[in-house]
């Protein structure tokens, strides 16, 4: 199973290999380009194909993906549900909340549900304390929450 | 006195629009500053006392005057890794007035001699980032940004970089190990990054509250800006009230506001029925306060250290009495154990170890010198690190037990919450 990037990555790729004063900078934004691709995770083929591409050793490149929680080292489902669990959201019931939403799921932290549709998983802190608890779902944040709002956000997502 | 500076148009959606933002006020500042000496400008802000909004407070205009004096490239980078649990304040600049962050940038550009910037903007905020992207182009389609910049002979590139979930990027350092495409590990100082910084050359880190803020003593001289808040601490800040009052969210006060005014006032007060019963100040590594600390606290750098904790990032976290302390510290030790680079042993160890220790006493198997080793721990993670989270993974476990230690007791006597009466588990399903 290799993974290569389509014409359009590659001259995204090219585009942030060129647009800042190292190459090496380049990495993150590439590793978002390509595990868009790959639906959503990034394995070793991937970090192979950006090597061979932006001409940087796979090690490199590696040592960057694995620092980074942005960047998936398993599968995760179409719609990626991440719940914070830091403090402010946890002071408004965000671990009850995001219990619920695996019970209602059927389904357990950070795995695939079998429909291949979620991954729900507890994260830190997004910088959305004010309007707690709340969820991010892909790229995007859902606000002050209720056990109810949040199943049915979820359940409508296409 | 109006107090309002930053805030005072985030209601009017135009004020995100380069055109409804040169409607109120926008660019002026710049226009102003263009024709002002660099070294003036330093001077200025030097003179209006602003301290840094990202979490240490130190004074800008100082830190712009660690830079070499002439000759070499240098950097400008803006923080807005906006990790610090409790903090959404720099999002909220960055959605409704991404302008007045770049005029407030250009113009700290021009004055430390920058010929570019980026701001780092945690990789979760996409909506901030691509209103930013737009304000960027907007800037440079009405030449305030690129070459000769409004017929000054300035030229400033500015472009935004995104983060990839790590709060360890949040300190300057880090940030500056993600930039150069490396793990955002923090790096030792000195060399502080004034000296040698981004690609080793001299970089100004500083926070979009700051570097906004900027634009304003511009406008008003630093004698005015000092009209708000107190001598050593000046200007208006945004304060990010959150956890259990009625009304969260940002909140732009002078300087030296009471915080029970904060909650009660801006914040409309406790939910029905129940009754306060702690604040975190500063970010969620600021050590708590008991109820009673803050009837006499005032949101200032020199009060809350005074009292022994920080006015941080200005995140104020609020706890009620249905709250337990002892599951409110395990989340917090969690992030830190979560966030530590592991670079530092006392810090990777001791962080493993706090949550370890906290967690055991919530799954009810703790023992009374548990207590104690919490202390010890925690202790001996203060100052012999490279960079300041191994500090502020301590010092909330410091003041939960000393503050809180009936709590703590209770729960390894009895295997559950003294406040909740139940055990972890029962607790959270
Ligand atoms: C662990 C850690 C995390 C930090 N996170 C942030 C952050 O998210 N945003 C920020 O502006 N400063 C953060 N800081 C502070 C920065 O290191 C630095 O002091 C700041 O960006 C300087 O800007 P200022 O002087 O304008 O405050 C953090 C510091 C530490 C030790
Ligand atoms: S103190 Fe902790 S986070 Fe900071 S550099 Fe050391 S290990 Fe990394
Ligand atoms: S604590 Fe949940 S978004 Fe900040």
């Amino acid at each position: 199973m290799s993974f290569n990037l389509s014409e359009e990555g590659i001259k995204k790729v090219k585009q942030e290999l060129s647009r800042y004063e190292t190459k090496e900078s380049a990495i993150i934004p590439s590793l978002y380009v390509a595990q868009k691709e790959n639906n959503g995770w990034v394995n070793n083929d991937v970090i192979h194909a950006l090597s061979k591409v932006m001409d940087i050793p796979a090690s490199k490149i590696n040592e960057v993906f694995k620092f980074y929680t942005m960047f998936n080292q398993k599968k995760v489902g179409k719609f990626h549900v991440q719940v914070c669990t830091n403090i402010s959201c946890a002071l408004n019931g965000s671990r009850e909340l995001a219990s619920h939403i695996c019970r209602e799921l059927k389904t357990k932290f950070d795995e695939v549900t079998p429909d291949g549709r979620f991954t729900v998983s507890k994260v830190e802190c997004l910088g959305s304390c004010g309007t707690a608890p709340m969820m991010q779902v892909n790229d995007k944040y859902y606000e002050n929450l209720t056990h109810e709002s949040a199943m049915n956000l979820l359940r409508g997502m296409k | 006195m109006e107090s309002k500076l930053l805030t005072e148009f985030y209601h009017l959606d135009e004020f995100r629009g380069i055109e409804g933002y040169k409607k109120n006020g926008g660019y002026v500042e710049l226009a102003k500053a263009l024709k002002m000496q660099p070294q003036q400008i330093i001077d200025e802000v030097k003179a209006s006392g602003l301290r840094g909004r990202g979490g240490a407070g130190f004074p800008t205009g100082t830190k712009w005057s660690f830079l070499p004096k002439n000759g070499e490239p240098r950097y400008l980078l803006c923080n807005a890794d906006e990790g610090e649990p409790g903090t959404f304040k720099d999002r909220l600049m960055m959605e409704r007035a991404p302008h007045q962050l770049i005029e407030g940038m250009i113009i700290s550009a021009f004055a430390i001699g920058s010929k570019k910037s980026y701001i780092y903007v945690r990789g979760e905020y996409h909506y901030p980032i691509s209103v930013l992207e737009k304000a960027i182009r907007e800037a440079y389609d009405a030449g305030l940004l690129g070459k000769n910049i409004l017929g000054s002979g300035f030229d400033h590139d500015m472009d935004v970089y995104s983060g990839a979930g790590a709060y360890i990027c949040g300190e300057e350092t880090g940030m500056i190990s993600s930039l150069e495409g490396a793990k955002g590990q923090p790096k030792l100082k000195p060399p502080f990054p004034a000296v040698q910084g981004y690609l080793r050359k001299p970089t100004i880190v500083n926070n979009v509250e700051t570097l906004a803020a900027v634009k304003y003593i511009i406008r008003d001289g630093a004698a005015a800006y000092r009209k708000h808040g107190t001598e050593k601490s000046p200007g208006t800040k945004l304060f990010s009230l959150s956890g259990n009052v009625m009304k969260p969210g940002n909140y732009e006060v002078p300087l030296a506001y009471p915080l029970i005014d904060l909650i009660n006032k801006e914040g409309g007060g406790m939910k029905p029925g129940r009754k306060l019963k702690a604040v975190i100040p500063g970010g969620s590594s600021a050590p708590v306060m008991t109820a009673a600390e803050v009837e006499k606290a005032t949101l200032d750098y020199e009060c809350l250290a005074g009292m022994g904790t920080m006015l941080g990032s200005g995140a104020v976290i609020v706890i009620d009495d249905s709250q337990c302390m002892v599951d409110m510290l395990g989340v917090l030790t969690h992030f830190y154990h979560h966030e530590s680079c592991g670079q530092c042993t006392p810090c990777r160890e001791g962080t493993g170890w706090l949550n370890k220790i906290v967690h055991s006493i919530l799954e009810g198997k703790g023992r009374l010198q548990d207590i104690e080793l919490l202390e010890k721990v925690a202790d001996n993670m203060k100052g012999r690190t490279i960079c300041a989270l191994s500090d502020a993974a301590a010092l909330p476990v410091l003041s939960f037990v000393s503050k809180f230690r009936d709590e703590f007791e209770f729960y390894v006597r009895e295997g559950r919450s003294k406040v909740k009466g139940t055990t972890y588990a029962e607790m959270h399903h």
